[in-house]
């Protein structure tokens, strides 16, 4: 059983933030969700202190393999996910993770506080791809701004911190190694690559905040290699996702350092995709037990 | 009812062009009857995502009509090809097998639900907008409830679906009226020339409207029918990559600020409960 910053996990399989609601999921597919939970870990669309109705549509565009999208992180701000999401959440047969972003410091430490006193959440996930609001720059840009951003937040919770990084830098090991000086106890790898596409109807952008982020297999073979150039900095546990689709894919991350992986856009495809995966890593380790033992999937 | 989790695999039984248009059938063994107005995510077993390229996310259909049988319920859907998701979806031979989930989505109200001094319902569909259509006329006829059916469609090219879907004994039902913009059939011009002579008559305007067509149509029916104040629900579309409120893709704007998830809180939508349908 694969054991994450002390966190005790049935598979190495979880979701990505911001690609599955269970709240909804439970309402549509019922408590045969709760039976048969496609994660070993649950991990919140990102919270930010006050509500947010997101980007005006349109919000996404398919691309070749994947998607582009700007949805704008609508949620219904730290309260609201504190009284009416939250005992929602803990009923879900699986550790809590609660993703979290604000744009100064001030903010984020509120957050941080708030949500990680509460006894249902067992790990906190940043995310830093937003910009700071004194400074202008994106934190998860600057290994300054997110080592300091992580030396004011770690203090403030006992509970596991994950860094997640953007991959729109050129070297996210900085940022990773920052993220471990200021005392992350993991990183999460990678969130959606800036990009763009025209809707070729009106030759006008396709999503209208003018771009958004990639996902789905296109961006696999990115996410793994900012994975691999992360492993070799850091000595922290990683959580790697970018186009996760299959057992065979899970593989390639766990293979090259993750800890655990997480499954996005193909639970799109899939609401079950995360279970899918598991299982079919499960087989694959057993076929093939040297691996176990490379993996530490035991 | 809820649909079963997850996606499943369902055999293509049929597909036959109707006008510009397809109509397939899948066999269901797992899932329920869906209720008029639901949709489901379809993507080919074959041929989807499989080696890069569109299409790659699952597609948005409504079901068109579902009969129950022994071995499972049939859907029936009718799809027009606009792009490489629908394509695939319209080149589907008997055998095959589709990958499905749902029902997904709310479905239409009864008249009196919808205002219990209703006398009866009005569906007005434009293009491939008739498919939710079909099942609830299907289902308002068999409750008895008296209706009226007010269908369009641009061209011959872009129009179909009539003689499996609307018609009896070889015939179009008499409850349907037609409207074309070329005037390939019945009154030339737009469906909603139909739909406001209908409204300006006294005995229209206890009725409750049921629509699904393009932006523009829509827009045209939620205004008419605000006009004479009438009770409308539309079966509105946005872009979609889940159907299950994962993605928050499908937002719509709501009247007083913010935005729904279209797939949880639609695709049926009281008029009043929108903003202006957004259209080119
Ligand atoms: C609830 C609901 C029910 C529906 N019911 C039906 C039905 O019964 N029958 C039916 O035929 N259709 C139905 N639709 C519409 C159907 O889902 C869409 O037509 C389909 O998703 C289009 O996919 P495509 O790949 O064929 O076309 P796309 O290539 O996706 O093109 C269709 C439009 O999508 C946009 N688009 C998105 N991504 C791209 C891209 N990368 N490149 C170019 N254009 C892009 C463009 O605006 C384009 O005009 C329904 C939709 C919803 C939401
Ligand atoms: C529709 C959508 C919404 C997302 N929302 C969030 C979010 O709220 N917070 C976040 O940290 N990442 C968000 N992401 C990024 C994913 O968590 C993930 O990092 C990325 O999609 C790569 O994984 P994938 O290819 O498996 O989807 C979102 C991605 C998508 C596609
Ligand atoms: S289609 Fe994904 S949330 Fe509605």
């Amino acid at each position: 059983m694969p054991e994450f910053c002390g966190i005790e996990l049935d598979h190495p399989v979880i979701n990505a933030s911001g690609t599955y609601d269970a709240i909804a999921a439970r309402r549509i597919f019922g408590d045969a969700l709760l039976a048969d939970f496609p994660f070993s870990a649950f991990v919140s669309k990102t919270i930010t202190p006050e509500p947010r109705a997101g980007n005006a549509p349109r919000r996404i565009w398919e691309t070749p393999a994947g998607m582009i999208n700007s949805i704008g992180l609508p949620n219904k701000g730290l309260d609201g996910f504190l009284a009416e999401d939250l005992p929602q959440l803990a009923q879900l047969p699986v550790p809590l993770i609660v993703s979290v972003m604000a744009t100064n410091r001030e903010e984020f430490s509120r957050l941080v506080r708030e949500v990680g006193e509460r006894d249902e959440v067992a790990a906190l996930e940043l995310n830093v791809s937003c910009p700071n609001v004194h400074s202008g720059l994106i934190v998860g840009e600057q290994p300054t701004e997110t080592e300091a951003l992580l030396e004011a937040l770690r203090p403030l919770t006992e509970k596991p911190l994950i860094v997640k990084l953007t991959p729109n830098v050129a070297n996210p090991e900085a940022v990773a190694v920052a993220a471990e000086e200021g005392g992350a106890d993991a990183v999460s790898l990678i969130n959606t690559l800036k990009a763009s596409a025209i809707d070729p109807a009106t030759g006008e952008p396709a999503i209208a905040a003018g771009h958004g982020g990639l996902s789905g297999p296109a961006v696999r073979p990115i996410a793994l290699q900012q994975l691999r150039a992360v492993r070799a900095a850091v000595e922290l546990p990683l959580v790697g996702m970018g186009g996760i689709a299959s057992g065979a894919d899970a593989l390639e991350f766990l293979a090259s350092g993750a800890a655990v992986v997480a499954v996005g856009t193909e639970s799109f495809r899939d609401p079950r995709a995360g279970a899918r995966i598991a299982n079919d890593l499960e087989t694959a380790v057993s076929r093939s037990p040297s691996r176990v033992e490379a993996l530490h999937l035991e | 009812m809820s649909a079963p989790f997850g996606r499943r695999a369902c055999e293509v039984t049929a597909n036959v062009s109707s006008g510009g248009y397809r109509i397939f059938s899948l066999r269901d063994r797992e899932g329920p009857n869906p209720a008029p107005g639901q949709f489901y995510m379809l993507a080919s077993e074959r041929e989807w995502g499989e080696g890069g390229g569109r299409p790659y996310l699952p597609r948005a259909i409504s079901v068109a009509e579902a009969i129950p049988a022994k071995d499972g319920v049939r859907l029936d859907f009718l799809v027009e090809g606009v792009g490489p998701g629908t394509d695939r979806l319209c080149e589907l031979e008997a055998g095959e097998r589709v990958w499905v989930t749902g029902p997904l989505g709310n479905s239409f109200s009864t008249p009196r639900e919808v205002n219990p001094e209703s006398a009866g319902a009005i569906l007005i569909g434009g293009g491939i907008g008739i498919a939710p259509m079909a099942i609830w006329r299907r289902y308002l006829v068999e409750r008895g409830i008296p209706l009226r059916v007010l269908l369009g469609f641009r061209n011959e090219a872009h129009s179909g679906g009539l003689n499996e879907l609307f018609c009896a004994g070889g015939s179009l039902c008499p409850d349907v009226r037609l409207a074309s913009e070329d005037g390939h059939a019945g009154h030339q011009g737009y469906v909603t020339d139909l739909l406001a002579t209908m409204l300006a008559g006294d005995d229209a305007t206890s009725a409750v409207v049921y629509s699904c067509g393009p932006p523009a149509m829509l827009e045209a029916v939620r205004a008419l029918c605000a006009e004479h104040d009438v009770a409308c629900e539309l079966a509105m579309e946005s872009p979609m990559a889940c159907g299950f409120g994962a993605c928050f893709g499908c937002a719509v704007p709501k009247p007083d600020g913010g935005y729904m998830r279209l797939c949880v809180d639609g695709p049926v939508v009281r008029g009043d409960a929108v903003a202006e349908v957004a259209h080119a």
